[in-house]
């Protein structure tokens, strides 16, 4: 029996999928400038499915891919040209919700959203919050690490999952970590997040719930200028305090949001969002040291949110930003690089010069807090050329990152789109050591072939 | 016993090349983990030390693995920030490495989580003598492979580390500490248990059996009074507040309590694991972290009984394997044998 065949014999007809028409959806994820067919798509709704399938993979010395709901902007849920795809989405059952233990024992095609609502009625949430977080999968977000506004205080994907059930690439099963907070011997599963699929596939993840803050206070302030916004972000961490979202955008993102939602906003050059949250005598004191700090910064206007109406209409225009740049531009390209905080205004001047040179609008929203940018690059795909120069703009960016003691990638992983600029930021050794683990694990290179390690190193 | 010292990352790399096997030592708190055994060549890290980088607005610092906690944390302090995993033994001399190798949180990681939200990055000389470094030094990172996660509880086995960043908080500006005694362990459960599921952003919550709660606050001077009376109400009982809390937890993340005891234990908890702890022969104890995190003093039966129970811990000072239950064989060896493929380091 030929690969194929045993794979029937599997997956009944429906969870199967070979025919052209079925795999196109499957050619690509959210970043839709890479496509490759994958010889075929199966669409587990067991791990003990998930398990044959990798076996029959390393058997055959068939590559495979995981994808959960193909929300990847940087290609990581590209499929390998005739290679097979484990579409995890029907694996979405919370299989174990323990608010005395404070857990989610999950099935990694669970939407990130899903658990916060399941844990909402016991005061419970999951932290992690990617604004893909309506549709994006644990699995996908376990390969990612992914954040989101709240990274600062509450730390990514990693410190949120105690436990992991994967089958690596030769095929075994494997249990890392356990249900509690505390571990004995190596974290393997803190190690396992965060490789982007490339050292098996996970299985049955188990996260870690947070009591739900009690008392929110969110601030809105307008300034003249996008440094001036980064200076109020590093006076309110030199005050002593420690807010749940700090977030900015400049004025073309402000104008995008306002023509798509109509926010509200006031027109300034920069917008700056605090968020600060806790029990509610301790915010309240907090937000007395916030208004003297913003008043110190030089703020031409500020809104404090007076009711939860009034606070999802300040979020509203900042969570709109991205698909509103939309309206702005036929196309753009998003990065995620990270600067160290008190080189946010450099950045943000370098990135001003670059989009000068380049010929091409930038337009940024980004999680100051933690000097994660989002530089929207608009191009527009039509016009001979511009994609090449967008790409080239980004990578700039990227390298000016790097340069700047940062990182490529702040939440939406190296996929295919970054492994070029790998070398930027780690050392061969170091690339080395990446790829010998790899190697160890997967010495076929099924997992994820072509993904995260630079050509010249996984060679 | 035969021993090198290390003071720079040239130095580390020679002695790993030179020697078949090495137990390094930061402080050498931990002496059940950093005591060599047969055969082993003592790496000693103590020189390695010294903080690299630090700049309070970015909340992160870099330092030499071999540099003891105290200096880090008088450094930070003076820049009102703290490491928030509260790592233990400090007043013993504990290093950065050594705690990331141990893997080991204090109990003001109820408040924001563990030295494995903390980190950020690491340098390491692998089994081979080669650098590698993982992360890196921001506070939000996700290219490469994770190794300085991997670090974490590694007890060495995967390379020395040279270097580790780590992301750091404000202190709060006051705290206050709230003790009160229960009937029966039972009762002082429930409040345990109730209290975690409430969003009051407690410092640090620890069960002191066998029916004693301590909860510490902290945050603005303003708001605290406000909080502590009503966690008191909560509990429908006033306890015992200390004021000058400072000196008692210091004494309580030292591990002070368990002085005396031949064999010093981490075990990882669980409020459902903790009745049938309680049944065990443990000596004296303290469950922190909302009951997840206990460190126990044993005599040698306790340890033998947390064996035959099968509840996974790790051992800190006294007895002969530091490690129970050894790591996951499918995913540990191959990870092993891709950084220390003529297992030098331990965990061999
Ligand atoms: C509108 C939008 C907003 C976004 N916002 C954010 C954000 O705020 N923060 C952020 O971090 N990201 C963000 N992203 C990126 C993306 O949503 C996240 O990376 C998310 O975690 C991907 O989840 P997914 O289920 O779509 O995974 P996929 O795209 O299907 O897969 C992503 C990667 O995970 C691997 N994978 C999937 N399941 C498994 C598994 N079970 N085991 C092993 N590997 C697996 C895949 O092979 C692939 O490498 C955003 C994306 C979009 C489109
Ligand atoms: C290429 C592309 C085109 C899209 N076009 C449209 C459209 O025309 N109309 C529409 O309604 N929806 C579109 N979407 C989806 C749209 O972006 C999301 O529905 C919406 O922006 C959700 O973002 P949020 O509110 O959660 O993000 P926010 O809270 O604004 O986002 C903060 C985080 O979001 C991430 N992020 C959010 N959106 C994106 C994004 N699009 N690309 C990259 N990172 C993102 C960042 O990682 C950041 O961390 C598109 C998505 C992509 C990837």
């Amino acid at each position: 029996m030929g690969f194929l065949q045993e794979l029937k014999a599997l997956f009944p007809p429906g969870r199967l999928l070979t025919r052209e028409a079925e795999l196109a959806p499957y050619e690509s994820d959210a970043l839709t400038a890479y496509r490759r067919r994958p010889l075929a798509v199966v669409l587990p709704e067991r791990k003990e499915e998930v398990v044959e399938a990798v076996r029959l993979c390393h058997r055959y010395g068939v590559p495979f891919v995981a994808r959960g709901s193909g929300t990847s902007l940087s290609g990581g849920s590209l499929p390998v040209e005739g290679g097979l795809v484990l579409a995890l989405n029907r694996m979405n059952r919370i299989l174990r919700l323990d608010p005395k233990a404070r857990i989610a024992v999950v099935e990694p095609g669970v939407v990130n959203l899903e658990v916060s609502r399941q844990a909402a009625p016991f005061g419970l949430y999951y932290a992690p919050d990617p604004s893909s977080q309506p549709v994006s999968t644990l699995g996908g977000n376990v390969a990612f690490n992914s954040g989101g506004a709240h990274c600062l205080k509450y730390g990514m994907t990693a410190g949120h999952v105690l436990a992991l059930e994967v089958v690596t690439p030769q095929g075994e099963v494997v249990r890392l970590g356990g249900e509690g907070l505390e571990g004995a011997g190596p974290d393997l599963h803190g190690f396992f997040v965060g490789t982007e699929g490339l050292l098996g596939v996970a299985l049955e993840i188990t996260l870690r719930l947070l009591p739900k803050p009690e008392a929110y206070h969110t601030l809105l302030a307008a300034y003249g200028s996008l440094e001036a916004a980064g200076n109020a972000v590093s006076q309110v961490i030199r005050s002593g305090l420690l807010p749940g979202a700090m977030e900015i955008m400049d004025r073309l993102a402000i104008e995008a949001a306002e023509a798509a939602v109509k926010a509200g906003y006031p027109q300034a050059e920069a917008l700056l969002i605090v968020e600060l949250e806790g029990p509610k005598e301790e915010v309240a004191e907090e937000a007395k040291l916030l208004s003297e700090v913003i008043r110190e910064s030089g703020a031409l206007e500020v809104r404090i949110a007076q009711s939860e109406a009034e606070r999802q209409a300040i979020w509203k225009g900042r969570k709109a930003a991205f698909s509103a740049v939309g309206r702005l531009s036929p196309d753009y390209l998003v990065q995620d690089g990270v600067v160290p905080r008190s080189r946010l205004a450099e950045a943000l001047r370098e990135i001003g010069r670059l989009s000068q040179a380049f010929g091409l609008r930038v337009a940024n929203v980004f999680h100051a807090g933690d000097g994660n940018l989002h530089p929207l690059v608009l191009y527009d795909g039509k016009k001979p050329g511009e994609l090449e120069r967008a790409e080239a703009l980004a990578g700039e960016i990227l390298r000016l990152c790097v340069r700047l003691g940062g990182s490529l990638t702040g939440e939406h992983g190296i996929g295919v789109e970054k492994k070029g600029y790998m070398p930027e930021m780690f050392a061969p050794g170091d690339l080395e050591a990446m790829e010998r683990v790899k190697e160890a694990l997967d010495p076929q290179g099924l997992a994820n072939r072509g993904k995260v390690l630079p050509e010249e190193v996984y060679a | 016993m035969p021993e090198v010292r290390a003071s720079s990352l040239e130095e580390v790399q020679n002695a790993v090349r030179a020697h078949p096997r090495l137990r390094p030592k930061g402080g050498g708190s931990k002496p059940a983990l950093s005591t060599p055994k047969e055969g082993e060549v003592l790496l000693d890290l103590s020189g390695l030390r010294g903080i690299l980088e630090y700049t309070p607005e970015e909340f992160v610092f870099t330092a030499y693995a071999g540099t003891p906690l105290m200096e880090i944390e008088a450094a930070l302090r003076a820049h009102g920030q703290y490491l928030p995993f509260h790592p233990p033994l400090v007043g013993q001399g504990a290093t950065l490495g050594g705690t990331v190798a141990a893997g080991l949180s204090g109990p003001m990681r109820e408040r924001f989580g563990g030295l494995r939200d903390f980190i950020l990055g690491v340098r390491f000389v692998d089994g081979e003598g080669r650098l590698v470094r993982g992360g890196g030094k921001v506070v939000k990172n996700a290219a490469g492979f994770p190794f300085h996660r991997l670090m974490v509880g590694s007890l060495g086995a995967f390379g020395v580390m040279v270097e580790l960043s780590f992301k750091v908080f404000p202190y709060p500006r006051a705290t206050r500490t709230l003790r009160t005694g229960y009937g029966t362990l039972e009762e002082a459960l429930s409040a345990l248990e109730r209290l975690r599921g409430l969003p009051l952003d407690l410092l640090a919550l620890d069960l002191i059996p066998p029916a004693t709660l301590e909860i510490r606050l902290g945050g603005f001077p303003g708001s605290l009074e406000g909080r502590l009376r009503r966690l008191q109400e909560l509990l429908g009982r006033e306890g015992e507040v200390l004021l000058e809390d400072e000196a008692h937890w210091e004494g309580v993340r030292d591990l002070s309590f368990l002085e005396g005891s031949p064999i010093w234990a981490k075990v990882p908890s669980r409020l459902d694991l903790i009745p049938i702890l309680e049944g065990l022969p443990l000596g004296p104890r303290r469950y922190m972290a909302g009951g997840e995190l206990l460190y126990a003093g044993l005599e040698p039966e306790g340890l033998h009984a947390l064996r035959r129970a099968g509840i996974p811990h790790l051992v800190l000072k006294g007895a002969e394997e530091a490690l129970f239950p050894p790591p996951p064989e499918a995913f540990f060896r191959k990870v092993k044998q891709a950084l220390d493929p003529r297992g030098r380091f331990p965990l061999g």
